[in-house]
């Protein structure tokens, strides 16, 4: 059961006995409407909406500062809490379709499986086509289709969180719906997003998408076996995305070759030391 | 889409705050929208009509008043406009500025009856 919104739902690899649905209203929080298919999936979207409430006459006016997207923020901060408590180290993969974000994460599950204990989320418009690819390496994978949707939301991964089998020092991979604009907006509650560029896309993108790449905290720039190919800029598309956020890390890899990805490891690996030295700092 | 998703929150805060404070009809709706951040305006009202559809905010108007976009360059120590969130310093063109305002989504003002 989650233990946010007490919605009943599913184990990674286990159906249940039938698919249900929550209407969208669920209570004092504002619950969205979703299913839980009989595959394990969860969808979203694609329900009617909406209440109305009696009302009074009295006419006034209320002034106050909230942010509108503080109920996701609410979720984000509630998973945050979840994964650190879970001893799991959460990474939100962005990018456009077409990147390369899934034989990326099953280079990385291949040559990290023996060290870590990994779990994935996959978020797409509809199909269980990328849930389907990371299981075929044996890790648990859970499939949310977004429906309508753009974008994973915090409450969204919060249900996936339910499903999957955390173990302490696990490593979570949450692939973002492919899209470099609406992600931007919505916190899962992860420890770093991770955004993805080809070197088949323009080299401009970081300028053209600035707020994905201001919110990253690593760029990987996939597909680099394809350089000798392509007319793509590497100093210069590197000099964009710092110029959109100086702080960034950004590392050239390839995913088919395996060229780079040591470096991507050893991102994760000195990110994970400190988050755990983190939590025994907290705890001592 | 994101606006579709701004816009489901936006009725979601609305209608909290409809059972908090015990009021039935919505007839105007400030926000406030960062000229800097993702959220185009004119997407949000399209999004917002469907989305108000059958709750407290149906048939409100939607007023979106736009955060200019500014900042603080370490180099003049001073606050500036900056039209885009890269932006180099417009006085001294020389160092990055920290955003400051021009990102926000808030709900800021609702006229009910």
């Amino acid at each position: 059961m989650c233990t946010i919104c007490g919605c009943g739902t599913v184990t990674a690899e286990q159906r249940e006995d039938h698919p249900h649905h929550h209407p969208h209203d669920h209570g004092e929080h504002g619950h969205h409407d979703h299913w839980h298919g009989e595959d394990g999936s969860i969808t979203f979207g694609a329900g009617a909406a909406g209440v109305h409430l009696p009302g009074m006459n009295e006419e006034r006016v209320i002034r106050f500062e909230r942010d509108i997207l503080s109920k996701n923020d609410a979720y984000a901060q509630a998973n945050r809490a979840r994964l650190l408590a879970a001893g799991q180290f959460a990474l939100n993969l962005v990018s456009s379709p077409g990147s390369g974000k899934t034989s990326l994460l099953v280079r990385a599950i291949t040559d990290l499986e023996a060290r870590f204990a990994i779990a994935v989320i996959e978020g797409d418009q509809q199909t269980s086509n990328d849930a389907d690819r990371i299981r075929a390496t044996g890790v648990p994978a859970i499939q949310i289709n977004t429906g309508k949707g753009c974008h994973l939301d915090a409450h969204m991964v919060g249900h996936a969180l339910d499903q999957l089998p955390l173990q302490p020092g696990g490593l979570l991979f949450i692939e973002n719906v492919g899209n470099l604009v609406c992600p931007a907006a919505f916190d899962l509650g992860e420890a770093h997003k991770v955004v993805v560029l080809s070197v088949t896309e323009g080299e401009d993108k970081p300028l053209k998408y600035p707020d994905m790449f201001a919110q990253a905290d690593l760029m990987l720039l996939n597909k680099a076996d394809l350089l000798p190919h392509v007319d793509f800029d590497v100093g210069a598309c590197i000099g964009y995305a710092r110029r959109v956020n100086p702080q960034i890390n950004i590392l050239t890899l390839s995913a088919r070759t395996g060229e780079g990805m040591s470096a991507f490891y050893g991102w994760i690996d000195v990110r994970v030391r400190n988050a755990t030295q983190d939590v025994t700092y907290v705890a001592g | 889409m994101h606006e579709m998703s701004i816009a489901e929150s936006l009725v979601d805060l609305i209608e909290d705050e409809a059972r908090k404070e015990g009021f039935g009809r919505v007839k105007r709706i400030g926000i406030k929208i960062g000229a800097l951040g993702h959220v185009e305006p004119t997407a949000l009202e399209f999004c917002f009509d469907a989305a108000s559809r059958g709750t407290v905010a149906e048939g409100a108007r939607l007023e979106m008043h736009m955060v200019p976009g500014a900042g603080w360059c370490p180099g003049c120590h001073s606050s500036v406009a900056i039209e885009q969130r890269y932006d180099l310093c417009p006085a001294c063109g020389q160092s990055h500025v920290e955003m400051t305002t021009g990102d926000e989504l808030r709900l800021t003002e609702l006229e009910v009856e």
